[in-house]
C-alpha cells in the first residue's frame, strides 16, 4: 500500500521512495527503506506527519501516495 | 591550484589560523556558540559568489567561523554549498546537535566523521531531554562517534567553558569502515579525504573542481549505510523514561489539525496585522517617513544638494525631483520600506525559531498544492504583504522553477503589499461592507482561478512537501534579533539598487514626456471599458511608481468627487492587480528569465484591466 492509505495512530515500515531526488533528501530526515516510523498526524488531503521518537516530518499527499509502505 | 578552487578561501583569514567551524542543523543554537567563542569583535561578510551571509570571529589567534544550518554536507541549495565549502576548508569542527533530535542531527555528525575532519559534539538543549522525558548516554555516545561529547544547554550559558576547553582536543572519529575504503579508491584524484567522500558523494560542484569524469558514485549507497549506522547509534544511547506527552507536543499537534490550527493561524495573522498593519504602518512609518525622512532629511537635501540644483532641468530632477535619487528613493526605502520589512522578518523570525513556521507550511500545503505550490510558499505568501520586492527575493528557497514562476506571478498580481494596504483600506472603508466583500472576494478569485490556470497549463510537476517539524521551542529574544537584523539588511543590500535605478527611469520617463504618453494612451480604455474618469489612468500610472501613490492618486480623485463609491471599487482592483512598482518589477527582471518577467508583466497588465472591466459591466 502507499503512505496516503496510512491511518493516524499506526505503525509502518517504509518499502520504497521511488524518485532518487527525493530519496536521498528523505534519508537525512530520517526516512529510508525499512525505516519504522509512526503516523502521527494526517491532515485532512493535506500532508502526512510521521514520527520517529521526538523526530517529526511532514510529507505532502502526492508524495505519500507515491511512498510504498506495510503496516507493522 | 586553479582547478580545485574553493570560494572559502576568498575569505581573509591569516594565514597560520586554525579554522575553527561551527556546524550543525538548522535552529540549534549555533548562535549563542558564536557568539561566546568570538565575543563582540564579529565581521558579517558574503561568501564569494553567494548572498549569504557568514559570521566570523577571533577566538585567541584562531578564527571561528559560522556555517548556515544544514541537515547534510552537500549541494542541494545555495546554503548547503557554503557550509560545505566552509566545513572542507575547516581545520576542527563544533558539531552542534539538537540532543532530542539526534536521529536526524547525527546524520551531519557521521558526515563530517566521514570526511575524516576533527570534531567535538556539542550535545545541546540538554534541559529539553530531561523534560521530554528522554534519557542519553553521553559517554556511550562519545565512544560510538569516537569523539568528545560535551552536554550542554547554550542558552542557560551551560556547558560552554567546557567545549571551548574541548575544542584543543578535537579529533577524528570513528569512521564508517566501508566509506573508508571507497575514499582510498578516489584519494589520489583530489587534495584531501574530505573532498574524496564529497567525490563518491557524487557532489557535483567538487567532482567539477577536480575535473573528474567517468567515475560512478554511490550516494544513496552511502547514505544508506550512515543512516543505518546513526539509527544504530541512536538506539543504543537514547532510552525513553516516560511517554507523556508534554503540552508542547499536544500544542503542535493543535497547530496541525485544521479544526484547531486554523483559528490558531487566524489568531497570529491577526496579531500580525495588530504589530505591522496597525502600530508598525501607521504609527512608526508616521515617525519615520512623515517627520524623520520626509521634513528633517528632506530639509537637509533641499538646504545642500538642492541649493545647487535648478529642478527644472533633468540632472535636478534626477537628484533632487519628484522621484529623485536624494529625495523619494531614500524617503521611500529608509522612511516607508524599512520599518515594514523590519516587522515583517521580526515576525517571519519569531515563527521560524518556535517552531511554527513549519506547522503553518504542512497546515496550508493543501490549498496551495492545488496553486501548483507546496506549503513553504507560505513565506513568500506572508511577505508579500509587506512588501513584493522582498518577497520576490525569497521565492529562491522554492524547490522548482515552475513554482518560482507561480508564486512571482500571484505575488505580482494579487497580493497587495502594505504600502498600498492602508490607502486602500482608507478608501473602501466609508464604502460599508459590502464594498469591502466585493473587493476582497474579487482580488481572492482572481489569486485562486490564475494559480489553479498556472498549475493546469504550465507544463512539469512542482515539487512535494517534505520538511522537518522541528519541536516547540520559546525563540531566544537576541536570536530573533539578529535574524531579523541580518535578513533586513540583506533586503536593504539586494532592493536599494534596484530603487535607484526604478527612481531614475521614473524621472526619465516623466521629464521626456513618455509617462503622461502612457496615462494618455491608458485614458481610453479607462473611460470606455472601465467607466472611470480619464484621471484615472495617471494614478495607475503613478501606481508603478510607488503602489501607495496610485492608490493616494485615487484617494484625491474621490475627494474630488470625481469616482463615485462603484468606480472607486473599480479602480482600487485594477491599481491592486495592476503591474507592481517598479522595484518589483526589476527584481522579478533579476530573478527570473526576461521572457517569464515580460509575461509575468504583460499577464498581470491584461488580467488586471480585464477583471476591472468585467466588474465594472456589473456594478458601474
Amino acid at each position: 500500500m502507499t503512505l496516503d492509505f496510512a491511518n493516524r495512530g499506526q505503525k509502518i515500515e517504509i518499502v520504497n521512495i521511488p524518485d532518487s531526488n527525493v530519496r536521498v533528501q528523505a534519508i537525512r530526515l530520517g526516512l529510508c527503506e525499512g525505516a519504522k516510523l509512526v503516523c502521527s498526524e494526517k491532515i485532512p488531503a493535506g500532508p502526512v506527519i510521521l514520527q520517529n521518537r521526538m523526530q517529526e516530518i511532514a510529507i505532502g499527499r502526492n508524495l505519500a501516495k507515491k511512498i510504498q509502505i506495510k503496516l507493522i | 591550484m586553479n582547478c580545485c578552487h574553493n570560494p572559502a578561501m576568498e575569505m581573509d583569514i591569516p594565514d597560520n589560523a586554525k579554522k575553527i567551524v561551527l556546524a550543525g542543523n538548522p535552529n540549534v543554537g549555533k548562535s549563542v556558540f558564536f557568539n561566546y567563542l568570538t565575543g563582540l569583535y564579529v565581521d558579517v561578510s558574503n561568501f564569494p559568489g553567494t548572498t549569504i551571509d557568514i559570521s566570523t570571529g577571533k577566538l585567541n589567534n584562531n578564527v571561528v567561523m559560522d556555517t548556515p544550518g544544514v541537515y547534510g554536507v552537500s549541494s542541494f541549495n545555495d546554503e548547503e554549498r557554503v557550509a560545505r565549502d566552509i566545513i572542507l576548508y575547516s581545520d576542527v569542527v563544533l558539531n552542534v546537535v539538537d540532543a532530542v533530535h539526534l536521529e536526524r542531527d547525527l546524520f551531519l555528525t557521521q558526515q563530517i566523521i566521514d570526511m575524516g575532519k576533527s570534531v567535538v559534539v556539542a550535545l545541546n538543549m540538554m534541559d529539553d531531554v530531561k523534560r521530554n522525558g528522554l534519557k542519553i548516554d553521553i559517554d556511550l555516545l562519545s565512544k560510538e562517534l569516537g569523539v568528545e561529547v560535551i552536554p550542554t544547554t547554550a542558552i542557560k550559558g551551560e556547558g560552554l567553558a567546557e567545549v571551548k576547553k574541548a575544542l584543543g582536543r578535537a579529533r577524528p572519529g570513528n569512521r564508517i569502515k566501508e566509506i573508508k575504503e571507497m575514499i582510498n579508491e578516489v584519494i589520489d584524484k583530489v587534495n584531501t579525504e574530505s573532498e574524496a567522500l564529497l567525490v563518491v558523494e557524487e557532489d557535483e560542484n567538487i567532482i567539477e573542481r577536480h575535473n573528474i569524469n567517468d567515475f560512478e558514485g554511490k550516494r544513496e549507497y552511502i547514505y544508506k549505510l550512515r543512516r543505518t549506522r546513526v539509527d544504530e547509534i541512536v538506539d543504543k544511547v537514547v532510552s525513553e523514561t516516560n511517554k507523556n506527552a508534554a503540552f508542547r507536543t499536544k500544542l503542535g499537534r493543535f497547530m496541525l489539525k485544521p479544526l484547531t490550527g486554523i483559528p490558531i493561524l487566524l489568531f497570529t495573522l491577526y496579531l500580525m496585522y495588530q504589530a505591522i498593519g496597525v502600530f508598525v504602518a501607521q504609527t512608526v512609518v508616521g515617525v519615520t517617513e512623515e517627520i524623520i525622512m520626509g521634513e528633517y532629511y528632506y530639509n537637509f537635501i533641499m538646504n545642500t544638494i538642492g541649493r545647487f540644483l535648478n529642478d527644472s532641468t533633468l540632472i535636478g530632477q534626477l537628484l533632487v525631483g519628484e522621484f529623485g535619487l536624494f529625495t523619494m528613493v531614500p524617503i521611500y526605502l529608509f522612511g516607508l520600506l524599512l520599518p515594514l520589512v523590519v516587522g515583517f522578518y521580526f515576525f517571519l523570525s519569531l515563527m521560524e525559531d518556535s517552531g511554527y513556521l513549519p506547522r503553518i507550511a504542512a497546515l496550508v500545503d493543501r490549498v496551495l498544492t492545488s496553486l501548483g505550490l507546496n506549503g513553504r510558499a507560505v513565506i513568500p505568501m506572508i511577505l508579500g504583504f509587506g512588501c513584493v520586492t522582498m518577497a520576490t527575493i525569497t521565492t529562491r528557497l522554492l524547490g522548482s522553477k515552475r513554482e518560482k514562476f507561480i508564486a512571482t506571478m500571484l505575488l505580482g498580481l494579487a497580493i497587495p503589499c502594505s504600502a498600498q494596504l492602508g490607502v486602500i483600506m482608507g478608501l473602501i472603508a466609508p464604502l460599508g461592507f459590502n464594498a469591502f466583500m466585493i473587493y476582497t472576494i474579487t482580488i481572492f478569485t482572481v489569486f485562486v482561478v490564475t494559480g489553479t490556470l498556472l498549475n493546469k497549463l504550465m507544463p512539469g510537476e512542482s515539487t512535494d512537501l517534505l520538511i522537518d517539524l522541528p519541536p516547540l521551542r520559546l525563540p531566544r529574544l537576541t536570536n530573533v534579533l539578529r535574524k531579523t537584523y541580518t535578513k533586513s539588511l540583506m533586503f536593504l543590500k539586494e532592493a536599494s539598487p534596484l530603487f535607484v535605478l526604478g527612481g531614475l527611469l521614473i524621472t526619465i520617463m516623466q521629464f521626456t514626456g513618455l509617462l503622461d504618453s502612457i496615462a494618455n494612451a491608458l485614458a481610453p480604455l479607462t473611460v470606455g471599458f472601465l467607466k472611470l474618469h480619464p484621471k484615472v489612468a495617471q494614478a495607475f500610472i503613478m501606481g508603478i511608481v510607488r503602489r501607495d501613490f496610485g492608490a493616494a492618486g485615487l484617494n484625491d480623485l474621490a475627494a474630488q468627487g470625481l469616482l463615485n463609491g462603484p468606480q472607486v471599487i473599480v479602480s482600487l482592483v485594477a491599481i491592486t492587480l495592476f503591474v507592481p512598482c517598479i522595484a518589483a518589477i526589476m527584481v522579478i527582471f533579476k530573478e527570473r528569465s526576461w521572457q517569464e518577467s515580460a509575461l509575468i508583466w504583460i499577464g498581470s497588465f491584461i488580467i488586471s484591466f480585464l477583471t476591472a472591466g468585467i466588474l465594472a459591466q456589473f456594478i458601474i
